[in-house]
């Protein structure tokens, strides 16, 4: 591993309260995330993935340990993070577009600018509707969408911005299995063009492999990274790699991994 | 005859054949007209009394208005306050629901004493009477923010007042505007109950008076009327409610 890490989780533990019951969501749990770097974090369900991701984000404090995210320790939400989740959470009184351009409306220096330089921020979202097929969805609410569709305004929506860190919380699970290996194509082509740093968490190994560079497997309750598995496998890849042997060979890996975690 | 005319025509066809209903089963009985009039008689007397009615159902549909007014001001702003804070929401809404158990009935006495009778107590009524249910209903469209929603917001950066502003305000309307109905025909209530009990004007009044000299079609003539600005208020409330707030309802023409 090559220079200071881009997010960095160190011995993190977190404990929820409620009532008078402690549970023990993550323990000791370290990882290291380059800049650039997109890296998948599977696991069986319940094991606190999704704590995992609102720590990185400052949504929750940790009980114990240390989390920086580009050299800061992160306290309170990280201003600006990309977030997409499962359900769209698309706003049904905006347009697609007017959608899309929310973060604008909310993260410096856009925010400063929006009013003066909207024509330039329109054609910017526009463009970015294209990359993923929904430029004569623009004016539409997202309620005249398909699922797939919501999902891909989702996640312009969540990198509309260019955030340097961008969170995925199964982003692509309520979709059927067609459009959600068409959207890693669209995912893995946002990614190549724009480099931001992406954490995807899933439960579908084979969108794991598909997308990460480095896939983290998380242990039951109370959660632990267990393994840390970099995926080889030269980019663009595409729905054939899937059917390459070696793709294969990595997903039984895993499976074999979380099978093991699950018996235990 | 169509299915589209069919729907549009039901409401008509059920008044006139509860009227016919009506009719028929006072005839049938022979019941006393001032136990319970025949509707044409009731008619028949509207039409009698006509200038002293549209003056007091003008007068009622005044106060009515106002008090609902005030109610939707106040009733918006509060359900705001306690939506957006849940401390304040903890706080208040017991004490609210402690209010809103209060028979109405029971409070104009006491604003008589304070404001003296007519126009101030009536209006007062149908404000408190049609404040709760905003209030609630704001409250609720503010607190049930997806909390997905919530956290793509925080992890923007996104401050409480851009969150109200961006997602919890416009997600409030269709609540809103969902209570505005109920509000609006709850607000004629209050109103008509102060009248009844403490005024000289509006149709609570009149129909006190009425009763009180055994003019018992005159009574049943002011509730038919007050039913019907009821009825007229609340197809407004529909009306602004499906122009300002169309998104919520996705095409569906089944409504109000």
């Amino acid at each position: 591993m090559q220079g200071p890490a881009f997010v960095k989780i160190d011995g993190v533990d977190l404990v929820y309260r409620q009532a008078e019951e402690e549970t023990l969501a993550v323990q000791d749990l370290t990882l290291d995330i380059q800049e650039g770097e997109f890296v998948a974090v599977v696991g069986p369900s319940g094991c606190g993935k999704s704590t995992l991701m609102k720590l990185v984000t400052g949504l929750l404090d940790p009980s114990n340990g240390l989390i920086t995210v580009d050299g800061k320790p992160v306290k309170g939400p990280v201003q600006g993070v990309g977030m997409a989740f499962q359900n769209s959470t698309l706003l049904p009184w905006r347009s697609t577009l007017d959608n899309v351009m929310l973060p604008l409306e909310i993260v410096e220096p856009h925010k400063r600018r929006l009013r003066k330089e909207k024509k330039a921020y329109v054609e910017q979202a526009m463009a970015l509707l294209k990359t993923v097929g929904l430029q004569d969805f623009a004016e539409k609410f997202p309620w005249q969408l398909s699922g797939g569709m919501q999902q891909r305004a989702n996640v312009c929506r969540s990198i509309i911005h260019e955030p340097r860190l961008l969170m995925l919380d199964e982003p692509f699970g309520a979709l059927d299995a067609f459009t959600r290996e068409e959207l890693w194509g669209v995912m893995q082509a946002l990614w190549l063009e724009k480099r931001f740093t992406a954490i995807l968490i899933t439960h579908d190994l084979r969108e794991a492999v598909y997308l990460a560079d480095r896939v983290f497997v998380m242990s039951q309750r109370p959660g632990r990274i267990i393994h840390n598995r970099a995926i080889d496998i030269p980019r663009p890849r595409t729905l054939d790699t899937t059917f390459e042997p070696h793709f294969g060979e990595i997903v039984h890996e895993l499976r074999a991994l979380i099978h093991d975690v699950r018996e235990s | 005859m169509n299915e589209k005319t069919l729907i549009r025509a039901m409401p008509w066809l059920v008044t006139i054949g509860f009227f016919l209903l009506w009719e028929v089963v006072c005839l049938l009985t022979r019941v006393e007209a001032f136990i319970l009039p025949r509707p044409s008689l009731v008619f028949i007397t509207m039409a009698e009394f006509a200038p002293q009615i549209a003056h007091h159902s003008l007068w009622t549909l005044y106060t009515t208005t106002v008090g609902f007014a005030i109610g939707v001001v106040g009733g918006a702003l509060l359900g705001i306050f306690i939506g957006a804070s849940r401390l304040v929401y903890v706080g208040l809404y017991p004490v609210l629901v402690g209010f809103n158990s209060i028979p109405k009935v029971a409070v104009v006495p006491v604003l008589v004493i304070w404001f003296g009778i007519g126009t101030i107590p009536a209006i007062i009524t149908a404000f408190i009477i049609s404040f709760f249910p905003i209030v609630v209903n704001v409250a609720t469209g503010l607190a049930t923010i997806e909390p997905e929603l919530r956290d793509v917001l925080r992890s923007l950066g996104a401050s409480k007042t851009e969150i109200l502003t961006k997602v919890g305000l416009p997600r409030a309307m269709p609540y809103l505007f969902a209570s505005l109905k109920i509000a609006i025909t709850l607000a004629f209530v209050g109103s008509v109950i102060s009248e009844t009990v403490a005024s000289n004007e509006g149709i609570g009044y009149l129909m006190l008076s009425a009763s009180s000299s055994y003019n018992v079609p005159l009574v049943f003539a002011g509730l038919i009327v007050v039913a019907v600005m009821g009825v007229v208020m609340y197809a407004i409330a529909v009306w602004f409610e499906k122009r300002m707030t169309g998104w919520a309802f996705r095409g569906s023409d089944l409504m109000g």
